[in-house]
């Protein structure tokens, strides 16, 4: 099995990020399974960014610790990177420029010098460009074949015109031939063309598959304040809003992103923002106000270290207590967590829905992790998802049926406590929406009895949530010695761990959450309540996942495995915890 | 035929104190949509928490209730969703000039088509009369124990600042101008702002009705010109003062509108919806074959 991580560092500013996604998009042209993540600091220039690459034969799930071939446009990439180089593995560096001794180097680490500066100088082409020069040699090294590069070349700069093309493609070629010709075969590890030709994957990232979701779900409303870790999904929504019809704002703030999109929703839109953990405090008040005029709005939360700016461009799953409290007094609400890539596009459609039956916030809360990495998805996979996703709006009253009304309520007391809903607009309808606690009409109102009952109604509306997906999913043998429980993206490295341990025979099973709030109380108890040993594994310092359960369910979890580091979860991490455990 | 019962509410009534200078823009405001001739199931009314809020519980049309000086974004949302609407936000001087100031700028200089009207009493009512963002320098009261020093928001000056392409000033004790200001506001392709003095009787017992009547003109008898930004600036600097009276001296209150131009609105700037308002466009069926595609 074919099974290589590449790395790339180098300072900020020198296209690191898009250079990464270069290489993950060879990967995954060559017919490789693809994980990617990259870690920067919170700075336009200057500063350390890596990108990892991952590429295997067999279908992975995540990122892993050890390096195969490493791309140093600096020496503080080396020195920061050098221990975790695999057996075998290769280095490419441009010798004028960064000095190396084979001895700092396990013996059987391979270095291929490549002159990145005399190259751009030779080709007469950016210093910027010394990146391009990279990924070409980069594949010059596993693969015979400059082909799959000249493609991706066309099909990513076709839109900047000719020139750059032909530019960009000429330095990737001179990085390509140059190890071709002087190294070819001094690593050993070669990709051989298309060795996975069943499946047609895409490439796509967390934040991608979150605004694809929206847009296959009818999304034609977004007010979203810039924030790391979602601007993923902003700029996608952005990118797509003439051609699908979406009016994508950015507001002053995120708090008048979030009214916003409730006025849009009110209205009639199809409506939603999404932020990070600082952003999302300044929406609280108003998320408390979608719930009390009943007005449907999905909330993307992407969760990264706190408190206040905390560590911006990095993981975490420290928000979950937040995002499921958030706002004075109780309302309904509902909280799902997706953990990779097409449980993204797959929430995030089905969220729309949840959101215009319920009448009430949705809030998708995903991390950096997710959002900003990309993974292989196969094509049929997330296409058959979207086309046989049904979009439903739930009790809007149509126009013919509200002209027909006399007294319209907006909020009547019906059985399932939704009631239909008119946009203005429609003859018959009228009606106001307030904040205040009020009677059926919408009108203000302290009564003690109305109080109740429109509590108890805004909350009976979840006995008719339909998620349009399962609550909890399992994963591995039932009888499997061990569980794992999880929620959001810990799922992917779990799942890599456990591909790893099938490998010695150990079997785990896994738990992983998908719907914190309401919390699916049977699901967990019959999945894990006889489970001999459980092993929680989350994102943040308390224990906030492992808390929510013993409140809900009064189960124990017997092992924990916490990070508050702002580094994902890493599947070698985890398989050493479940071995201590075992 | 929109007539003044179409717009009544028969299950409430304002509860307003009496005398309350709401009642004078409640009843401009309907005259308004009557003079218009808008269908009542087109308009939407947005406020935000205080006195003058409470409004459109009290007007049969649309009605949005928000949060404290967040009418604002909502009602934005509201016209992008359906610019077929005619959207009116009703605020006082704590929603607008407070909590929602920021909020205002924006929309100002995004000259997004909606009217709002401000209450302004230059105190905080509902809570038992704190000082506000418009109170006069130099004012005490009992959760003021010294003279205020904070010079006063000026809503005039701030809204020219801001890019707002229809500023005004109303009075709550002339009823007959102040239909006017909001007629020609809603009229009004872009923002304006109709900054109404409305003298709260409960708990300011200087900016009062007489007090105002005193002091207050309209610009249009100075045959002031409403496209010169200069000289409106000029006029909107004449009051609030940012310094104590001297001797003698009594304030020039300019009513009318002070400034209007014509600017391409923030709709004009979206062209998803330059045919039809969004939520009258074909809904869902999208294909995004092509999007995974391009990710192949």
């Amino acid at each position: 099995m074919t099974d290589i991580q590449w790395l790339i560092g180098g300072e900020a500013g020198y296209g690191i990020m898009t250079i990464g996604v270069m290489m993950s998009k060879i990967f995954t042209r060559l017919g490789l399974s693809v994980f990617d993540y990259v870690e920067y600091p919170s700075l336009i220039r200057g500063g350390h960014n890596a990108y990892y690459v991952r590429g295997a034969s067999e279908q992975i799930f995540s990122q892993k610790k050890s390096v195969d071939i490493l791309v140093a446009l600096n020496r503080e990439t080396i020195d920061k990177h050098k221990q975790e180089l695999s057996d075998g593995a290769a280095i490419i560096y441009d010798d004028q420029l960064i000095k190396v001794d084979p001895a700092e180097f396990a013996l059987g680490t391979v270095l291929i010098p490549v002159p990145f500066a005399g190259i751009i100088k030779q080709i007469n082409v950016d210093r910027l460009m010394i990146n391009t020069v990279a990924v070409g040699a980069s594949l010059g090294l596993i693969h015979d074949d400059f082909n799959v590069l000249e493609k991706i070349m066309q099909d990513v700069f076709s839109k900047k015109g000719e020139e750059v093309v032909i530019e960009n493609i000429n330095a990737a070629k001179s990085g390509f031939e140059y190890v071709q010709k002087n190294s070819f075969g001094k690593f050993k590890r070669i990709i051989e063309k298309n060795i996975l030709q069943t499946q047609k994957n895409i490439l796509i990232g967390g934040g991608e598959s979150v605004a694809l979701g929206a847009i296959q779900s009818g999304v034609n409303f977004s007010a979203i304040y810039p924030m790391t870790p979602v601007n993923g999904v902003m700029m996608t929504l952005i990118a797509q809003s003439l051609k699908y019809g979406i009016v994508a704002k950015e507001p002053e703030d995120e708090i008048a992103g979030i009214n916003m999109a409730i006025g849009a929703s009110f209205a009639g839109a199809r409506s939603m923002v999404a932020t990070s953990g600082g952003g999302f405090s300044l929406m609280v008040e108003s998320v408390g106000l979608a719930a009390q005029t009943e007005t449907p709005l999905v909330i993307v939360e992407g969760m990264r270290p706190g408190p206040a700016t905390g560590m911006p461009t990095w993981t975490g799953q420290g928000d979950l207590r937040f995002v499921l409290h958030a706002g004075q007094d109780d309302f309904p609400r509902v909280v799902i967590a997706p953990g990779d890539m097409l449980e993204a596009f797959n929430m995030s459609m089905n969220a729309f829905n949840i959101a215009d039956i319920c009448q009430l916030p949705v809030i998708l809360v995903v991390d950096k992790y997710l959002m900003e990495g990309h993974a292989t998805v196969p094509f049929d996979k997330i296409s058959s998802l979207a086309k046989n996703f049904v979009i439903k709006r739930g009790k809007i009253i149509s126009d013919e049926d509200v002209a027909l009304s006399t007294d319209y309520k907006r909020y009547s007391l019906v059985d399932d406590g939704i009631s239909p809903r008119s946009i203005p607009g429609q003859k018959g309808g009228i009606a106001l929406s307030g904040s205040d606690e009020h009677d059926e009409r919408g009108l203000y109102n302290e009564e003690a009895e109305v109080r109740i009952k429109m509590m108890n109604k805004r909350f009976k509306k979840l006995e008719s949530l339909e998620l349009g997906f399962s609550p909890v999913d399992s994963y591995g043998l039932a009888d499997a010695s061990l569980t794992i429980v999880g929620f959001g993206s810990t799922k992917m490295p779990t799942l890599e761990a456990m591909n790893w341990l099938a490998k010695e025979n150990i079997s785990v099973n896994f738990l992983k959450i998908n719907c914190l709030a309401p919390f699916p109380v049977d699901a967990v108890i019959s999945a894990i309540g006889k489970s001999g040993k459980t092993l929680i594994i989350e994102g943040n310092k308390t224990g906030q996942l492992e808390g929510l359960i013993r409140e809900y369910t009064g189960l124990t979890m017997s092992h924990n495995f916490r990070k508050y580091d702002g580094r994902p979860f890493y599947p070698e991490e985890i398989i050493a915890r479940i071995k201590e455990v075992l | 035929m929109t007539e003044l019962k179409d717009l009544e509410i028969t299950y409430d009534k304002p509860n307003w104190c009496p005398g309350c200078g709401d009642f004078g823009v409640w009843v401009s405001l309907k005259n308004a949509i009557v003079s218009l001739q808008l269908n009542p199931w087109e308009v939407v009314l947005v406020s935000g928490i205080g006195c003058s809020s409470k409004l459109p519980y009290w007007v049969k049309t649309y009605g949005f209730n928000g949060l404290h000086g967040r009418p604002m974004p909502i009602a934005e949302g509201i016209r992008l969703a359906n610019s077929g609407l005619t959207v009116i936000v009703i605020g006082g001087d704590g929603d607008q000039y407070g909590e929602g100031a920021n909020h205002l700028l924006h929309a100002a200089r995004r000259n997004i088509n909606l009217t709002l009207i401000v209450h302004n009493n230059q105190i905080y009512g509902l809570t038992t009369g704190q000082f506000s963002p418009t109170t006069d320098i130099g004012e005490k009261n009992k959760a003021t124990p010294v003279p205020t020093v904070e010079a006063p928001v000026n809503p005039m000056s701030y809204s020219l600042a801001a890019g707002a392409t229809f500023v005004a000033r109303g009075f709550a004790g002339d009823n007959k101008q102040e239909t006017q200001l909001v007629m020609e506001g809603i009229k009004h392709k872009g923002f304006s702002i109709i900054d109404t003095m409305q003298p709260c009787v409960t708990f300011n017992h200087k900016n009062t009705f007489s007090w105002f009547y005193e002091r207050v003109y309209k610009v249009e008898d100075n045959g002031h010109d409403t496209s010169d930004k200069a000289q409106a600036y000029l006029i909107a600097e004449e009051w609030p003062l940012k310094r104590a009276l001297m001797d003698g001296e009594k304030e020039k209150i300019a009513t009318g509108i002070l400034y209007k131009e014509e600017r391409p609105t923030w709709e004009d700037g979206t062209p998803q919806i330059s045919s039809m308002p969004l939520v009258k466009q074909s809904f869902g069926n999208r294909d995004i074959t092509p999007l995974l595609e391009e990710l192949l």
